[in-house]
């Protein structure tokens, strides 16, 4: 009968935070991964906002001013044919930022829906998609894009978005079969395949929704990867082409005159270096903030 | 080397590195030709001829790409099993310019190999070196700064480190007068001397190049081989090499760090890609005459023979290293020594 009394007279715990909650909260206490977001969204603003607030576009020529140190009027700065610098980089990063996020989607996406239907399937299918796989990683992908990519200026960034992402899904999709053929054992799987739930609809609702924290996760690195890789084939002449602009172009214009002209070059590279790593620290943070093994988990 | 013995006598390592062998010679195949494929129907090499002043005739042109092999009016399976026949034999045919690929490939072969030999082994001996002590000094200040320093290289693509290596380096030899960092070519041009001043010329070419290679290498290994190893660190078998009073050096070593690079292995096979990757870059921005370079010139030139040879070299050199990698396995994993 005492514990009964005890019990009623213990004060009513809150209801357990939601998961939301949980991951949000953690992920805040992270210091570093914080100033990562923060950063991210700075270098957002300047993308997209940074270009009306400036009076110069990133093609308009200013004659009276080539290769201007930073001033009042250029604030970053001129390039050597008079371009505003400042306009250039933020135009710049505004295609790398897009560029990066579709590759990111896209190539995530590609890699849960081969990776979780080789490992769920199993058989056949699993051995042909792995050697599938392999073959794409037996190349750096570098050297098929480099092929392929010039051919198809006409399409534009999106034939580059396509061909970034064909070739960025490999690795995570072995992870994916990994997570996949662990999760086909579990109870949840196996009572639903009993159930007659067909294949495509059972990793859809149960085998997905149990890795999507790995999959965000990875999706966010992929953002970095993915700029990193158009910059490098933009500044090799393989990426975007004149005359839009990223950050790999400014970069390869701006190398000559590293030494003699800073602005002209440090601006965009400081700024690509900065994004990929304040993307790497969300990235991070927010594995801290979703695995449930991590340090401090439950709080 | 006990192990040896009892595997060839038990012999599941040679099978297991047998069948994986069997599995890369497939691949590398499968690859050479999805490559020849996809460069004859994405390079024009008809464009390399037009535009030129005087105007070379239909037929003059017609007539070279004949004997390249590359002529687009041939059918593409036509041409396909010509090259084939040929590169079986050994023979990867010529150069849009008429020279032979195979002497090419000869040439810059040595190039690209000391790069990524060096790049390879520096990057991963330290990469390893680097997490392992980060692992053991965990949240100490010294873990704290290689963490922050390998995030900032992660961060960095090769080819803008190559860029500012390059760049530090002209300012460091512009301000102190000297040209003490080369990092122009492989080597000086018509450098006389011994065999010890040519080695010393080479070596000092090597250093950018090499650091622009590793440093990404370096950076990521040692971020994994720090979480596995911390894993291992962690882990009741070393509680217990430690309760039964082994050496500090003995438990870490023998006991800590070669269980922890058992997972690693499968990384060293991934991270050869983007070194090899990073190698192009770098070939190309510090002027070596390698592989790279040679890929990039030849997809300017629509030069589909070359452009294929490149590529026969980055799956051979990729399929070495992951066949190398499940060697490392074999040797480290003794669950695959004793699998029958």
């Amino acid at each position: 009968m005492t514990t009964t009394v005890i019990a009623e007279e213990a004060p009513v715990a809150a209801p357990p935070a939601g998961r939301a909650t949980v991951v949000l909260r953690r992920f805040l206490r992270n210091r570093t991964a914080l100033a990562g977001a923060v950063v991210l969204v700075l270098l957002f603003l300047l993308a997209f906002v940074g270009p009306y607030v400036t009076p110069w576009s990133y093609s308009h020529i200013d004659y009276t001013a080539l290769r201007a140190a930073p001033d009042a009027d250029h604030w970053w700065g001129t390039n050597r044919i008079g371009q505003d610098v400042f306009a250039q980089t933020a135009r710049g990063l505004q295609k790398s930022l897009i560029i990066g996020l579709l590759v990111a989607v896209l190539s995530t996406g590609l890699a849960s829906l081969v990776g979780a239907c080789a490992g769920y399937f199993g058989g056949w299918t699993d051995r042909l998609l792995m050697f599938f796989v392999d073959l794409l990683l037996v190349f750096p992908s570098f050297l098929i894009i480099a092929i392929v990519s010039p051919r198809l200026n006409s399409s534009g960034w999106f034939a580059l978005v396509g061909l970034l992402g064909l070739f960025a899904w490999m690795i995570t999709a072995r992870v994916v079969r990994s997570m996949t053929l662990s999760l086909k054992e579990r109870e949840f799987v196996r009572a639903a395949r009993y159930m007659g739930v067909g294949p495509f609809r059972i990793i859809w609702r149960h085998v997905l929704p149990n890795i999507a924290s790995f999959l965000i996760i990875d999706a966010t690195i992929q953002v970095g990867g993915a700029v990193m890789s158009e910059t490098a084939l933009s500044y090799f002449g393989f990426g975007v082409q004149p005359p839009d602009v990223s950050l790999g172009t400014l970069i390869a214009d701006g190398t000559g005159a590293a030494v003699t002209y800073p602005w002209m070059f440090f601006f965009a590279a400081g700024l690509l270096v900065v994004f990929v790593l304040a993307v790497n620290l969300v990235g991070d943070g927010l594995r801290d903030a979703l695995d449930p093994t991590a340090k401090g988990a439950s709080r | 080397m006990m192990w040896q013995q009892e595997a060839w006598t038990i012999s599941p390592v040679p099978a297991y590195l047998a069948k994986r062998l069997g599995y890369y010679a497939l691949l590398l195949l499968a690859a050479v030709c999805l490559s020849y494929l996809l460069a004859s129907l994405a390079l024009d090499p008809r464009e390399y001829y037009a535009g030129r002043q005087p105007p070379i005739p239909v037929a003059s042109v017609n007539h070279h790409l004949d004997e390249i092999g590359v002529n687009d009016r041939t059918p593409l399976p036509h041409r396909f099993l010509r090259w084939f026949g040929h590169a079986v034999r050994g023979d990867l045919g010529q150069t849009i310019d008429g020279t032979s690929v195979n002497a090419e490939f000869g040439r810059r072969l040595g190039v690209s190999l000391r790069l990524l030999l060096t790049g390879t082994v520096f990057g991963t001996v330290a990469g390893v070196l680097v997490g392992a002590w980060t692992a053991v000094r965990q949240y100490r200040f010294s873990d704290r700064a290689v963490t922050l320093a390998s995030f900032a290289l992660l961060s960095t693509p090769v080819f803008l480190l190559a860029i500012l290596l390059k760049t530090g380096a002209i300012w460091f030899n512009q301000t102190t007068g000297t040209d003490l960092i080369q990092f122009t070519g492989e080597k000086s041009p018509g450098l006389t001397g011994g065999f010890w001043t040519v080695v010393e010329d080479r070596a000092v070419h090597l250093l950018l190049p090499t650091l622009s290679v590793a440093l990404f290498a370096v950076a990521s290994y040692s971020r994994y081989q720090r979480n596995t190893m911390l894993d291992v660190l962690g882990s009741d078998y070393l509680r217990t090499a430690r309760a039964k009073g082994l050496a500090q050096r003995t438990v870490l070593l023998k006991h800590g760090l070669r269980t922890a690079l058992i997972p690693m292995s499968t990384y060293f096979s991934y991270g050869f890609l983007a070194l090899f990757t990073g190698a192009t870059f770098t070939e190309t921005i510090f002027g070596w005459h390698g592989m790279g370079e040679w890929f990039v010139a030849s997809i300017g030139k629509n030069d589909v023979n070359s452009v294929v040879a490149v590529n026969l070299f980055a799956a051979v050199t990729v399929l070495c290293s992951g066949f190398l990698a499940d060697i490392l396995h074999a040797a480290l994993d003794p669950r695959i020594r004793q699998a029958s």
